[in-house]
């Protein structure tokens, strides 16, 4: 009984909408606008914590990078005739760094070239990878056949490879995977397993592998293809010699990491002249993530509680114009027998009623904003529960805070001064 | 404080001086200065006099829409004088039906929604109070105009509205302020016979005229000049 009374009151106070259409439209477009954007808002920051999880998720979260770079210096110098670029990480500095810091837990080494690769016919381009076991925790991806590099491999100096699928398909086709050789360069490798691997970038920060990956012992890199690579551009060729291309460092604990690089840092600063390393560090991503969804935050939040105040604020202006307006019925109610508290209900409800509407609405404008943003931008967004939820509600909080006045305001009239008005 | 007993000879409303006094400025103006008088159970009366009389004051404080400024209002032996706003709102819900010169319709609601206001405020549900309406609609000779609204009827046929609505809540009085005052002769003759059907049901009637040719339906007449009972027929 009690529950159809407010479902009538509410029913009543829809009709009472609906009468003037335009006019309350008009009048929940604030609170459209408003929940709109908090909708938006919402969903940006979400994506934007999502998407930097996820890159985190493939670059390992607690995983600093270095990676070698050519030096602006080797750079210039690399143009002239004959001349051999030594740069890069050395083993020494992979020692240091992994012995150094009681806070690494792990450290792979990594050495990068280009091979071609060849089973019978079939030939393709591969990156190789020497490396040691430490990877395949550092870098963690799924096996699919086989198994990853193990301590044995390197101390046997055993020459097997670990293709990614997409390699494993192009250089295998529908032979059998496991236990094939293959060549590499001019050496034959084993094959003992095939992964899953990532690609692309995460933030600004290279995803440590790429399809074309082959994972072979670094020992085993070193002494097939030494460290010079020879690089031929147009006529003219350069030598370089790098000796690690990469290493990547675990840290024990998320709370370590900054400390820990910013540590490599300074070591590294004191070993090489020129700068010919960079350092990234995936958490910075999460940092990055958080003060972007910050700004979107205070951005759309400002617009958001600006649109809603103001829709608020036109509810309320409405409202009260349509009091005076039906000054008369309100009187009428009172002959009747409505009570003060009755009429201040029925246009409470009517206000909430508007705003939830608008609310409602607003979820509607506010979906398709993210889902906009996510076309053109290409940025996450998502759209979670309570990111719904919570802007329903603030419609329906505007909805009671501004109706209150004017619902005040109608009880108070006075039905025998109502009823004479014209 | 013991109740007089008012019951015995049929009383429904009485007056006990009673004084209504508004501030005009500096002034205080009585607007009613000490009126007794009583009605009874089942009777059908005219106030009537000219305007300033006191007698829309008069109507007022009968229908409990304004209070005293001093003296006692007695409906059915209960001294309600010192009732609240809500008191007062409770008593016109259930015991009073008020009919007014201009109707009173709410515009935006349909002829069924009109006449189903003061249930809404006793609670009743929607299936019962459709019944109801319909039958107050044939009852003032209205089947079958449940779904218009106001705009849409004659002046006869709102004020046939505006009295089925009163009649709702099965009053013990009903009010009615110049109910004739917009229709023309005719239709007024046959509202004012609506009236006098009523009054034969049992209805007790209070109306506020000033044409005696409205009047003279009443079966008491009650001529009111400055505030006080100038004569009563």
């Amino acid at each position: 009984m009690k529950q159809t009374k407010i479902f009538r009151n509410i029913w009543l106070g829809v009709e009472n909408v609906l009468m003037h259409k335009l006019r309350s439209f008009l009048t929940m477009l604030g609170v459209v606008f408003g929940v709109g954007s908090v909708v938006a808002m919402l969903s940006v920051g979400e994506g934007a914590s999502k998407e930097a999880l996820e890159q985190i998720r493939k670059l390992g979260s607690n995983n600093i990078i270095i990676s070698a770079v050519k030096s602006a210096e080797e750079e210039a110098m690399a143009t002239t005739h004959s001349h051999m670029s030594i740069y890069g990480l050395t083993y020494d500095d992979q020692f240091r760094v992994a012995e150094s810091f009681s806070s690494i837990r792990k450290a792979a080494p990594v050495k990068l070239m280009r091979k071609e690769s060849r089973l019978r016919e079939r030939a393709m381009e591969l990156r190789v990878v020497g490396t040691t076991p430490e990877w395949f925790e550092l870098v963690p991806r799924e096996v699919l056949a086989g198994r990853v590099l193990l301590p044995a491999d390197q101390d046997k100096q055993a020459p097997v490879a670990v293709l990614t699928e997409f390699g494993a398909r192009k250089i295998l086709a529908t032979e059998n995977t496991i236990g094939q050789t293959f060549r590499i360069g001019g050496d034959e490798f084993e094959i003992v397993g095939i992964i899953k691997s990532e690609s692309g970038q995460a933030g600004n920060i290279q995803i440590p592998d790429q399809q074309i990956d082959v994972y072979i012992p670094i020992e085993v890199a070193r002494k097939y293809f030494g460290d010079i690579t020879f690089i031929h551009t147009s006529g003219s060729r350069t030598l370089e010699q790098v000796e690690l291309h990469q290493i990547i460092v675990q840290v024990d604990n998320t709370d370590n990491v900054e400390a820990t690089a910013s540590a490599i840092e300074e070591m590294l600063k004191r070993f090489h002249k020129k700068k010919d390393y960079i350092i990234s560090v995936p958490l910075a991503l999460l940092k990055q993530a958080e003060a972007t969804k910050r700004t979107f935050n205070i951005v759309l939040g400002s617009i958001a509680g600006i649109s809603l105040l103001v829709g608020g604020i036109g509810i309320m202006n409405i409202m009260l114009a349509s009091v005076t307006e039906r000054t008369r019925e309100i009187g009428i109610r009172r002959a009747i027998g409505a009570k003060r508290r009755q009429i201040v209900l029925q246009f409470l409800i009517e206000t909430v009623v508007l705003s939830t509407t608008g609310g409602i609405i607003g979820l509607g404008v506010g979906a398709l904003i993210p889902f906009l943003i996510t076309y053109f931008s290409g940025m996450m967004t998502v759209l979670t529960l309570s990111g719904v939820l919570f802007p329903l509600l603030i419609s329906m909080t505007i909805g009671i805070i501004f109706g209150l006045y004017p619902a005040m305001h109608a009880a108070r009239v006075d039905p025998i001064v109502a009823l004479r008005h014209e | 404080m013991a109740e007089p007993p008012i019951t015995e000879n049929n009383e429904i409303i009485k007056l006990d001086k009673a004084r209504k006094t508004y501030q005009m400025g500096m002034q205080e103006v009585h607007a009613l200065d000490g009126v007794t008088v009583s009605f009874k159970k089942g009777s059908f009366w005219a106030i009537m006099g000219p305007s300033g009389s006191g007698k829309s004051t008069m109507m007022n404080i009968l229908g409990c829409l304004d209070r005293l400024t001093s003296g006692r209002y007695l409906l059915e032996g209960r001294n309600i004088s010192s009732f609240d706003d809500d008191s007062l709102s409770e008593l016109r819900l259930k015991y009073l039906g008020f009919i007014f010169q201009s109707f009173n319709l709410i515009p935006q609601l349909t002829v069924q929604r009109n006449i189903e206001l003061p249930l809404y405020y006793l609670g009743w549900d929607a299936i019962r109070s459709a019944k109801r309406a319909e039958e107050l609609a044939e009852e003032v000779g209205l089947g079958g105009r449940l779904d218009h609204r106001p705009t849409e009827l004659s002046g006869g046929e709102m004020q046939r509205v505006a009295i089925a609505r009163s009649l709702a809540n099965d009053p013990q009085v009903i009010f009615a302020d110049e109910p004739t005052g917009n229709l023309d002769s005719s239709t007024g003759e046959q509202i004012l016979e609506l009236l006098v059907k009523l009054n034969k049901q049992g209805k007790t009637i209070i109306m506020v005229t000033h044409e005696p040719n409205i009047a003279k339906h009443a079966h008491n007449q009650l001529h009111m000049i400055d505030g006080v009972i100038d004569r009563i027929e």
